[in-house]
């Protein structure tokens, strides 16, 4: 074994969505940084569906931006299509999604890192964490090459024994067209981690040439498009439509007539899939009366002629893929360029992981992305930004940064995964924040942007603007409370239209847009000032306006819960030996370790009663060491 | 929980006797205690002084009860936070509707404990009183939890699991529309919804209604004892006490004052109370009693009229029944062993009466059976140990459970956006996670991909 004559400060393994923003925001703290992966080519490659966001992805990216990351900005220079889902449903839950031209999306990462100061980027299998005794000094790579350095952050997504699944049919890759990340995790199961199997598909890739589109539904992306960055200005590629198709009791027929050879169905898979993206079999078994299910045909790309039809990920045999897939209207004559398959891969339990994303067992070793347990780009990206953050700030010896759950999506994805582990692929969904209305996809920057440039992640240009916009945004909404209803002839006229002609003078513009059946465009009707507003400045003043009411009732549930979140609880805590807590609560937190008093709180099965326990037991100990 | 809000709780033992501490613990204990404490002299009130003084219900303005109150500013108190007490005088009941006041001020119930941990917490006491502490609190979780699995077998915690199972399944209604907008799950079900959250909320009525149940089964009733004179109450009230505590005479007026006795009735504790006959009188003695006898129908959580059916019904019966206006009231036709002479008017149709004989004692047991049977059900008894334990707490859980709840139909109607309903129902369901111990997260999800077709 050769070893490689620089001193690294982050060694990250794997160039995929959770490395490329692990590895950028190191080098962007200004910590020398190694990057490794497989293949050069294959940087930031969408394994799946080519789209970004979604509802609670489209958040965590607006907050990855928000915070310094890559994502926002990459997906919007090689976006092919964005749409804002939800606009109807209020603003907690509005998101953004985008299709990427996938190609694009690649290279444009690639040359991000390229051209990033302080960030090497090379080839190479890591094979192995190099230990000396018990403390982590690098990696080795299957080429003989030893890597030193301080931190490794470990991102290497579906690689990891990876053994793709068509039909009966199976092979180790790591992705299909990819090799697979061979004894790493045998390694990190020798050192004692506790190391699971998962599963997950994709639908077969087709030629866009042998599909009828005249015959299918086309779905157009918002015009204009807006972007997901804070700091994009527009969005400067082609856009393209998806197109709606749907499946029929024949195709149903089809699929059911394969499943004695599917390898989920026969039991060859052991890996337990996600729920959330069942495979078109799983749909069919389970909801045997729904007669159709719907695809979206989603280009994956400018430049290609292949698409990609979601939600008809399979690991049937290639001849009920084909057949089924030309089942369905409009896909009669269609050829598939790349089959469906389905991968499992090891993950390694996030329950052993602190909420900085470093492990419990092996300080300095950060785990992050989809070897985490989690699927998807964006919880990928947010983990790998988070990682790359605490590892910099462990090298140059500055306090950890953790989100809370009352801060940022990220905050409560990685709360979730280190307090309760995970058993299933973990996806994001707005439902696992209890803070939803505050945290919100248009405020991501208010919450954030601060604390990325305290980091160094936000540049001083990109904060300028943030903070002319804070003001801006504090200064309407001083205009708007302290100016008062003239209510002259076209004032009037336009309340009564609204149904509020009980509205008398005088009233501040603020307390007209309290009323549910005013917004702040009926404002720029009657007010020269509101008509001047940007938009996402009266955006931000009108949902702080009309959600006041259950924006504090939130704000007041933070409160109450910050005196738990902020208590530590210290790592040799001997659960076994404090008085009070029933058995069944001492295993569950001697197996969590929990880090804080509000993530001891969130273990299903410990009671109020338990926390105040351990809230007495931490004070008593520090009591005794007080006397000792 | 470990979190300095305001608390409060009754801080003396159940029980009749003497007088009941309400205490009161947190930043805003000042502020809580002087909303529905008024001293009677004018100004503010020192540290460490006691002050006289009267409760009120902010709401009503109503006097509930004559007290003394201290406020002990922080750290100078048993938390070492500001403690406010009112010490008051007039029973149990009255006593709980402090403590309900103070709680509507936006107090929080005290946990088991909890001051002795603030104390703890704060400095106040030392490492061995808290051990001591500890295992009080410990050992409530054991019974609680040995409680618990009691309650999972009975019908009980059978409906709460039931109410919220309605309220996950909304939920989930709700956020599988939010989460999946792009799957194809057609427009926002805003009936089914509905339906659920009512099924739910019907359930958590009923449930309080046993709650109050509960309270009665520990605290016991008062029953008066009216009637115009020598209709033979004190006869009566002899009779159910079996001893000859009142006078007894022909002579009408005997009785001047309210008598007090308490009988148990088949393990319900009840306060009879006989009292002074009805009637226009000149006698200023006589005067008195009645107007105490008037009084206590009020507070009485049960009226026996007792009618002397030998007799036809006058203007003095007619003049008690106008009284009582919608008092819960049994109506006790005495003196049976006569012939029947009364005619009662069609205002009594519908209004439950017992013949019976005070001085034989026919139809006593019916008039006993039917007094317990209008506050108990069967069950209760059964469930007596877990409503005394749990009643505060649960009690107070499933009430803001309710009003959350009331508030998010309202709002389902008047068109409120997806996201805010979620906000109330998830603060409904987790108000009965504080009687369950659930959380939901997970579950709500299950539910989503349990009932829809979901994912890409
Ligand atoms: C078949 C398939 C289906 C999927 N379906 C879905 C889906 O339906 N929905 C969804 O949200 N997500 C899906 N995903 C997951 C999504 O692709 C991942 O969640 C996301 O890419 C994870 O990002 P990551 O950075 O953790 O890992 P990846 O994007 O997988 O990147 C890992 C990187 O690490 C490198 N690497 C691995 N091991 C080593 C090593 N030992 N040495 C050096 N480099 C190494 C690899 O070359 C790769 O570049 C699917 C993935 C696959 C493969
Ligand atoms: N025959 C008969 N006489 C009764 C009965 N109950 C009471 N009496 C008689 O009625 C008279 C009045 O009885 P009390 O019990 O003193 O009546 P009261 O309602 O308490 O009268 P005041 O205290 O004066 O209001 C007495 O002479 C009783 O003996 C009954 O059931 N049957
Ligand atoms: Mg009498």
């Amino acid at each position: 074994m050769m070893t490689y004559d620089q001193q690294y400060d982050v060694i990250v393994v794997g160039a995929g969505h959770a490395g490329c923003e692990a590895a950028l925001a190191s080098a962007r703290m200004g910590c020398l940084t190694l990057l490794l992966t497989l293949n050069l080519d294959a940087i930031a490659l969408m394994s799946c569906n080519p789209s970004i966001g979604g509802l609670a992805k489209g958040h965590l990216v607006k907050e990855i931006d928000a915070l310094g990351g890559e994502m926002a900005r990459n997906i919007d220079a090689t976006g092919i299509q964005f749409r804002i889902l939800n606009t109807r449903k209020g603003p907690a839950v509005r998101a953004s999604r985008a299709q990427a031209d996938k190609q694009l999306y690649r290279l444009r990462m690639k040359r991000v890192l390229e051209q990033q100061d302080n960030l090497h980027l090379k080839q190479g299998e890591v094979t192995a964490l190099y230990l000396e005794g018990d403390v982590l000094r690098g990696v080795d790579t299957r080429s003989g090459i030893r890597f030193v350095g301080r931190t490794v952050i470990l991102t290497t997504g579906t690689f990891m024994r990876g053994l793709i699944h068509i039909g009966l049919t199976n092979y180790p890759g790591g992705r299909a067209g990819d090799l697979p990340s061979v004894g790493l995790s045998d390694q990190l199961k020798s050192m004692g981690l506790d190391v699971g199997r998962l599963k997950t598909g994709t639908p077969a890739r087709l030629d866009s040439r042998t599909i009828d589109f005249s015959r299918l539904e086309p779905q157009h992306g918002d015009t204009p498009p807006v972007p997901f960055s804070f700091h994009s200005t527009g969005i400067p590629l082609r856009q393209v439509p998806c197109h709606i198709a749907y499946t029929n009791p024949r195709t149903h027929d089809i699929i059911r007539s394969g499943l004695d050879r599917s390898p989920l169905y026969a039991g060859v898979i052991e890996g337990i899939g996600p729920r959330y993206c069942p495979s078109i079999e799983d749909k069919v078994v389970r909801f045997p009366d729904k007669d159709r299910h719907q695809t979206f045909i989603e280009p994956e790309g400018l430049d290609t002629v292949e698409v990609y039809p979601s939600g008809m990920s399979t690991s049937l045999p290639i001849d009920i893929q084909i057949a089924f897939y030309r089942s369905m209207a409009g896909l009669e004559n269609v050829e598939i360029m790349r089959p469906a398959y389905a991968i499992e891969y090891d993950y390694v339990d996030p329950i052993q992981l602190h909420a900085t994303l470093e492990t419990k067992q092996i300080p300095n070793l950060y785990h992050a992305g989809q070897i985490n347990g989690t699927s998807g780009y964006e919880e990928a990206a947010g983990q790998g930004l988070m990682a790359g953050i605490n590892a910099a700030l462990r090298v140059k010896g500055r306090p950890s940064f953790v989100l809370g759950r009352n801060e940022a999506y990220i905050g409560v994805m990685i709360d979730d995964l280190v307090t309760l582990g995970t058993r299933e692929p973990y996806r994001m969904f707005t439902s696992r924040a209890e803070y939803r209305l505050l945290l919100r996809e248009d405020n991501a920057d208010l919450r954030l942007a601060e604390k990325g440039h305290l980091l160094g992640l936000v540049s001083e240009a990109d904060y300028m603007t943030f903070q002319r916009k804070r003001e801006m945004i504090a200064a309407e909404y001083e205009r708007l409370c302290s100016t008062h209803l003239e209510m002259n002839a076209s004032q009037a006229e336009l309340l009564s239209r609204h149904g509020c002609a009980d509205i008398q003078k005088g009233i501040t513009l603020e307390q007209l847009l309290r009323r549910p059946e005013i917004s702040y465009t009926d404002l720029a009707a009657i007010d020269d000032v509101s008509r001047e507003t940007v938009s996402n400045v009266s955006e931000q003043v009108e949902i702080q306006i009309k959600y006041r009411g259950y924006i504090e009732r939130q704000l007041e549930q933070v409160e109450r819960s910050h005196k738990l979140e902020n208590t530590k609880l210290p790592d040799e805590l001997d659960y076994y030996s404090i008085t009070g807590l029933t058995t069944e609560v001492r295993e569950k937190l001697a197996k969590a370790k929990p880090d804080t008093l509000g993530q001891a709180s969130r273990i299903p099965g410990v009671t109020p009663a338990a926390i105040s326990v351990l809230a007495i037991a931490i004070k008593a100990k520090r009591w005794k060491s007080h006397e000792a | 929980m470990y979190i300095r809000d305001t608390i409060a709780a009754v801080s003396t033992p159940p029980g009749n006797g003497g007088i009941g501490i309400v205490r009161i613990s947190g930043n805003t204990a000042a502020t809580v205690g002087s909303a529905i404490f008024k001293p009677v002299k004018d100004g503010g009130l020192k540290s460490h002084r006691f002050y006289f003084g009267s409760i009120h219900d902010p709401a009503s303005d109503e006097l509930i009860d004559e007290a003394m109150a201290v406020l002990m500013k922080a750290p100078r108190s048993y938390t070492c936070e500001d403690v406010f007490e009112l010490h008051c005088h007039g029973g149990v009941l009255v006593v709980e509707r402090v403590l309900d006041l103070v709680l509507k001020c936006g107090a929080r119930l005290a946990e088991a404990g909890e001051f002795t941990r603030r104390a703890f917490l704060n400095g106040r006491i030392d490492l061995i009183q808290a051990e001591a502490v500890m295992d009080i609190i410990g050992s409530q979780t054991e019974a609680a939890l040995r409680l618990a699995q009691h309650q999972r077998e009975g019908a009980l915690s059978n409906r709460i699991y039931e109410a919220r199972g309605y309220l996950v399944k909304a939920l989930a209604l709700i956020e599988a529309y939010i989460d999946f907008p792009e799957d194809d799950l057609g427009e926002t079900d805003i009936a089914t919804i509905n339906l659920t959250v009512d099924r739910a909320l019907s359930i958590l009525g009923e449930l309080l209604a046993g709650f109050n149940d509960g309270r009665i089964l520990r605290e016991g009733i008062s029953v008066l004892i009216i009637g115009k004179p020598n209709a033979g109450k004190s006869s009566l009230l002899n009779r159910l006490l079996n001893e000859n505590r009142a006078i007894v005479t022909h002579i009408p007026g005997t009785t001047r004052d309210i008598i007090e006795e308490t009988i148990n009735l088949g393990g319900l504790p009840v306060k009879l109370l006989d009292s002074a006959g009805i009637r226009s009188t000149s006698d200023i003695v006589e005067q008195e009693g009645i107007r105490r006898a008037l009084e206590k129908i009020q507070e009485a959580d049960l009226v026996l009229f007792v009618l002397d059916a030998s007799r036809p019904f006058d203007s003095e019966d007619q003049m008690i029944l106008d009284a009582l206006s919608d008092a819960k009231t049994i109506l006790v036709l005495n003196k049976s062993d006569l012939p029947r002479v009364v005619e009662l008017p069609a205002c009594f149709d519908g209004m439950i009466s017992i013949p019976i004989s005070a001085s034989s004692g026919s139809g006593v047991d019916d008039l006993r059976e039917k007094v317990r049977t209008t506050f108990l059900h069967e069950t209760d008894l059964d469930n007596r140990e877990f409503v005394a334990i749990s009643r505060a707490r649960h009690h107070d859980a499933l009430v803001s459970a309710e009003a959350v709840l009331r508030k998010f139909r309202d709002n389902l109607l008047l068109g409120l956006g997806l996201d805010l309903l979620a906000i109330d129902l998830r603060d409904a369901l987790s108000a009965i996670g504080s009687v369950t111990g659930e959380t939901t997260c997970d579950e709500v999800l299950d539910a989503i991909f349990s009932s829809f077709c979901i994912g890409k």
